[in-house]
């Protein structure tokens, strides 16, 4: 029974160790593997539409929505201690310093992150990969990393998307719904916000290291499933899991880091 | 040939580079397969051609672009060229006017002769075929037989065709293997294998049931499962 359960234990750790070293190995291959984007940039052109251009409504929306409720909610809670000139600046720094950042990065597991493990899963239950790598052409480099480069730019561009429709939506709720002071949402805003550290490092390094988290377990899951409808769809399922995790405790690490004073 | 499971695909697989062998090596053109560096490996995969089971057509790319596409990886030529090349493969394999068809559009029949025009894009020296006649039609199949044979003589290729569809294979092949659970049971032209004695051999040629092949997986007997032996229920 001891025995059994150690045994146990042992495989889990074993597996467990031989799972990350492989994906270690494989992100480092992505890496390796992407010279060959200078000579054919087209193929990254083409990815960033893709998984960047067709998530942009998706993002802009939902940033205007997180925004208006931002909005209301700041308006409410300010308003207890008449503070509600200071709006603008509560919801430029929630923005730009979290939920910009952290619900592109949720959306974009969800909307692009899904989308590239079930096509690179069904790219291999369909011999796809297999049939590249008989005509001597490099699926990692040819279908992983052109992907990969593609989502770690798109992120923060989304990212900053996200923000600026965001702050858009709480200044029509706050300003000219409720009728907080435009001049105040603003100068507050242009007051409380430092350019560097929240929205170089807030915005775009956290939408960034984001962009190559979920990108790579995306890629990551699509790649190693096995070839079969339950298992494409495990990976999926795994991708927008193991993503969401991610980026919950990349964020709370950065987060950490930043701001700490 | 051999029946299903017999090994065939991964004797295929082996000759790619795609499996590592447990044991024993694969010499192609006096190469080692499984100790070459990935680098020497794709060299030598761009002198073969591989027709897969499926077709494995890029689903998202036209006929024309899926054959275009090792051209368009490993040469430089002028779009002019390539056009030319990719229409005479596609015109080889009878698809010439479904250049402009995506794989979803073209019967599986036509897609497997895409994919063939795919593999001799390169005019490769070795094409192997994987189980090139399952699920055509009786036309289809013999179109297929025929053009396979055509293009080898034509290209002066080596092809390796795994297959157990018997009548096309006899039909077309200059020598063949018989597989058995990972092993050469028997081997010979298709002349001499049509009149085989092998055990084998002849229950596969004659589509017998009974010989040395099982029909039933390995196991327990039936009465065992149903608990019918004498004494059971006491």
């Amino acid at each position: 029974m001891i025995a059994r359960f150690l045994a146990a234990i042992g495989a889990w750790l074993r597996n467990s160790v031989q799972d990350l070293g492989f994906a270690v190995r494989s992100f480092f291959l992505i890496i390796a593997s992407s010279g060959g984007l200078w000579r054919r940039p087209h193929l990254l052109i083409e990815q960033l539409f893709y998984i960047g251009s067709r998530s942009v409504l998706i993002i802009a929306v939902s940033g205007l929505f997180v925004g208006m409720v931002l909005g209301l909610q700041g308006y409410y809670t300010l308003s207890t201690f008449g503070a509600t000139q200071s709006l603008g600046q509560l919801v430029a720094l929630s923005l730009m310093r979290e939920l910009g950042p952290v619900v592109t990065a949720l959306l974009f597991a969800g909307r692009a992150g899904t989308s590239l493990t079930a096509e690179i899963g069904l790219m291999k239950a369909g011999e796809q990969l297999s049939a590249m790598e008989m005509m001597a052409v490099n699926p990692i480099q040819r279908v992983l990393a052109p992907r990969f480069w593609a989502g770690v730019i798109a992120m923060p561009i989304l990212g900053g998307i996200f923000t600026a429709v965001g702050v858009i939506g709480s200044y029509l709720v706050g300003v000219v719904l409720i009728g907080v002071d435009e001049g105040s949402f603003w100068s507050q805003m242009q007051g409380g916000v430092n350019v560097w550290k929240d929205i170089a490092n807030g915005t775009y390094v956290k939408s960034m290291v984001f962009g190559i988290a979920v990108t790579f377990i995306a890629l990551f899951q699509g790649y190693q499933a096995q070839p079969t409808p339950e298992d494409v769809s495990g990976a999926t399922t795994r991708t927008v899991v193991i993503s969401s995790l991610m980026v919950w405790w990349l964020d709370f690490m950065m987060t950490a880091l930043m701001f700490s004073k | 040939m051999g029946g299903s499971g017999s090994g065939k695909t991964t004797v295929l697989r082996l000759i790619g580079g795609q499996l590592r062998p447990s044991s024993g090596s694969v010499n192609i053109d006096g190469q080692i397969v499984h100790t070459l560096a990935t680098d020497e490996l794709y060299q030598m995969r761009r002198k073969m051609g591989m027709l897969f089971q499926h077709g494995a057509l890029f689903t998202d790319l036209t006929a024309f672009e899926n054959v275009a596409f090792p051209l368009r990886e490993h040469t430089d030529l002028n779009e002019e060229l390539i056009r030319t090349l990719v229409l005479m493969k596609l015109h080889a394999v009878g698809l010439r006017n479904a250049a402009q068809l995506k794989p979803a559009e073209i019967s599986g029949g036509m897609g497997r002769r895409v994919a063939l025009a795919r593999a001799i894009a390169l005019d490769p020296e070795l094409i192997m075929y994987d189980e090139p006649f399952a699920g055509l039609d009786p036309i289809s199949m013999g179109v297929t037989a025929n053009l396979i044979r055509n293009l080898n003589d034509a290209l002066g290729s080596t092809s390796i065709l795994v297959s157990h569809d018997v009548k096309e294979c006899f039909a077309i092949a200059d020598y063949v293997y018989f597989l058995s659970s990972g092993k050469i049971v028997a081997h010979g032209t298709p002349a001499q294998m049509a009149v085989s004695t092998h055990p084998y051999v002849k229950q596969f040629v004659n589509a017998e049931a009974d010989g040395p092949v099982p029909f039933h997986y390995p196991g327990k007997s039936l009465a065992d499962d149903l608990g019918l032996h004498a004494g059971a229920g006491r």
